[in-house]
């Protein structure tokens, strides 16, 4: 389970996080919610290892171990994953190159045998298709030229390969439409079981209605405000952040 | 006048004492362009830093160095790679070695130093009024000589240059002479060797005429060793609807200077150059092109890549002459950098010169360091720093590269860059 406990972070000396405590047990999905500025993206970046955050306190582990003093690489082989609210685009870098390469950095950490080129496209193309994504995204360059559902899509394949037990969804529903969006969330539950969880990060409840949380925080401020089960998402979007954090 | 560098003087006593003993002595034509490349670097020198197209490179270290020649041939046989291709001509320490050889049969192609008496179609035809031509011109011993026949297909032949480890600094400066008649086709993949701890200086001289409609594949990969010294001047000539591409590699050596002359002297035809430098502590990477579009139609492509790390110096001088005659030309040039530590430093002057008027010429250059984010978002999928830089490295080569199509050369090239940022970075 992800654990944290009185984290703060600064950016530049601009203090972002003020104190944030949160559990997400093994096996829930749990969503964090917020306006623009409160600081969701933020600690999306400093539980994967992001530099340029200065941490001043406060804790974080994950089933126990301390992910703070993490490689980002470290991180994603201990099970981490983060979904890129803006994927990066890699010029000159072949998606089925770059997802063998991840997949086999992790596995290799685990100790697991490296898989082959075949066995990989094998594999790579029965995730593409319950993902509803053609083949023709392996060979393309990482992100390059990709439309906005087409980027989060193929964070999601990445996810779906690396099968990651804990999963940070930054923002995945921004620049979707209905169909990718449900796309995505099918992706999302297929992955639902004992021995996943996630953290959803969204601004707008409607992705809940498809990835159905088992709690919902309210970030606001830095600072987690209210904490509850799947409604609070809905009345959050009927009465506004402000309301519901007062 | 300034002083002549002291290893001026020093090849120049070198061509005094051997110019008797040195191939083709005993031909007038050949006696006389040696005489007359040695008053030229007499009056010239080693180029140095005031000279406008050796302001970033500076050749001290070579005239400091006190060079001599490979005087015997080495007896034992160098450790030579696995053949790639069905074909190759071995070259140690600036000498053909026949009997590490395979040549192909069919047409012309052999040691000059054996076949400098029929030559002339090429030796000396090419050549421009600069001091490492002349330097070379005195002092050559051997080289390629190949003339391959109008409308034959030469198929892929590897040219392999490997230094000896002779315990003292040596230097050699093989001319090699290539032509193809019209319609003919050749794939030259060349490889330059040597041991890391030697310094010695290895100065080719090109001279490659291309026939109408001819077209030369030449790719260029130098390994040289970390204490050793590659001055190569490439001065190719291009006939109408012929094409000269040329990759050039620089992976190796102390000090490199990769100078291409290009002319593309009947319509329609084209030039590809091509290339990528890596350049590690305490290497210096030179890369200068000269393109000249001399007739109408013709068009060129460039695109290098330098990836510099430690402390490390690049270099790219790139310009293109656009002649009255060239109407229509169709030029681009793009050089670009990859920093990969703040002790490096790149140098890059590209320069356009254009005299018609119906002419599209474009260049462009970028500087930068590895993206932060490209980092990250490759660490954060598990892949281990050094590696995820290693694959950034490779992906920004992958443009200058991609141009190479043979899959012999592809596998020498990808047996040289991969790997490289590990390697350095270890």
């Amino acid at each position: 389970m992800l654990k944290i406990e009185g984290l703060t972070a600064e950016i530049e000396g601009k203090q972002i996080l003020k104190g944030i405590d949160l559990e997400v047990p093994t096996g829930e999905i749990h969503a964090i919610m917020g306006p623009n500025g409160s600081g969701k993206s933020t600690l999306s970046y400093v539980l994967s290892g992001r530099e340029g955050y200065e941490i001043t306190g406060g804790s974080a582990t994950f089933n126990g171990v301390d992910l703070l003093s993490m490689e980002p690489e470290e991180r994603a082989a201990s099970g981490l994953f983060l979904a890129f609210q803006y994927p990066v685009e890699l010029p000159g870098v072949g998606n089925a190159n770059f997802l063998r390469t991840a997949l086999n950095a992790i596995r290799k950490s685990k100790g697991e045998p490296e898989i082959d080129a075949m066995q990989f496209l094998k594999l790579a193309r029965t995730k593409l298709k319950t993902l509803q994504m053609a083949d023709d995204m392996l060979k393309r360059n990482v992100n390059v030229g990709f439309s906005g559902g087409e980027k989060k899509r193929n964070e999601v394949l990445q996810m779906a390969l690396l099968e990651p037990s804990l999963a940070i969804l930054d923002e995945t529903d921004s620049g979707l439409d209905i169909d990718a969006l449900k796309i995505v969330a099918d992706g999302v539950n297929a992955m639902r079981g004992p021995g996943f969880s996630a953290l959803v990060i969204t601004h707008y409840q409607r992705l809940l209605d498809y990835i159905v949380p088992d709690r919902v925080h309210v970030l606001i401020g830095g600072r987690i405000v209210k904490s509850g089960g799947k409604e609070l998402a809905l009345e959050l979007e009927a009465e506004g952040y402000a309301k519901v954090a007062a | 006048m300034s002083a002549q560098p002291s290893g001026a003087t020093a090849f120049l006593a070198r061509f005094d004492g051997l110019r008797d003993h040195l191939p083709g002595g005993r031909l007038p034509w050949v006696a006389k362009l040696r005489a007359d490349a040695a008053e030229a670097f007499r009056a010239a020198g080693l180029p140095g830093r005031r000279v406008e197209a050796w302001r970033y490179t500076d050749l001290a270290p070579i005239a400091q160095a006190g060079f001599t020649e490979a005087l015997t041939f080495v007896d034992e046989a160098p450790a030579l790679p696995p053949m790639r291709a069905p074909y190759r001509a071995v070259f140690v320490d600036g000498r053909f070695a026949e009997s590490l050889s395979v040549m192909p049969a069919g047409y012309r192609c052999g040691s000059l130093a054996a076949g400098l008496d029929g030559a002339e179609f090429l030796l000396g035809t090419l050549a421009q009024p600069l001091p490492l031509v002349a330097l070379n011109t005195m002092l050559f011993e051997d080289g390629l000589l190949l003339d391959l026949p109008a409308g034959q297909d030469g198929g892929v032949l590897e040219l392999l240059s490997i230094a000896s480890h002779t315990g003292r600094p040596i230097a050699f400066h093989p001319r090699h002479l290539i032509r193809l008649g019209a319609g003919a086709s050749l794939t030259l993949i060349e490889t330059s060797l040597g041991p890391a701890e030697a310094a010695y200086l290895h100065n080719p001289v090109y001279e490659i005429g291309i026939g109408a409609d001819a077209k030369l594949s030449h790719v260029r990969i130098q390994r040289e060793g970390r204490s050793g010294f590659q001055l190569a001047t490439v001065l190719a000539a291009v006939q109408a609807g012929g094409v000269y591409d040329n990759f050039t590699l620089n992976a190796g050596a102390r000090l490199v200077r990769n100078e291409i002359h290009t002319a593309l002297l009947g319509p329609k035809a084209a030039c590809h150059m091509n290339g990528a430098q890596l350049a590690g502590d305490g290497q210096h990477a030179d890369t200068t092109t000269f393109l000249d579009h001399a007739a109408p139609d013709c068009a060129s492509r460039q695109t290098y890549k330098t990836v510099l790390a430690g402390k490390s110096r690049g270099v790219f001088q790139g310009k293109i002459l656009v002649r009255q005659a060239a109407q229509r030309t169709d030029g681009y040039q793009m050089n670009q950098a990859l920093l990969l530590s703040d002790d490096a430093e790149i140098d890059a002057k590209p320069q356009l010169e254009i005299y018609a008027d119906d002419v599209k010429c474009s260049h462009g250059a970028t500087v930068g360091a590895l993206d932060e984010a490209q980092l990250f978002y490759l660490r954060a999928r598990g892949i281990p720093a050094e590696q995820a830089r290693a694959m950034l490295v490779q992906a920004f080569l992958v443009e200058a590269i991609e141009g190479v199509t043979d899959p012999i050369a592809q596998a020498a090239l990808a047996e040289a860059t991969d790997g490289w940022w590990e390697r350095e970075a270890a």
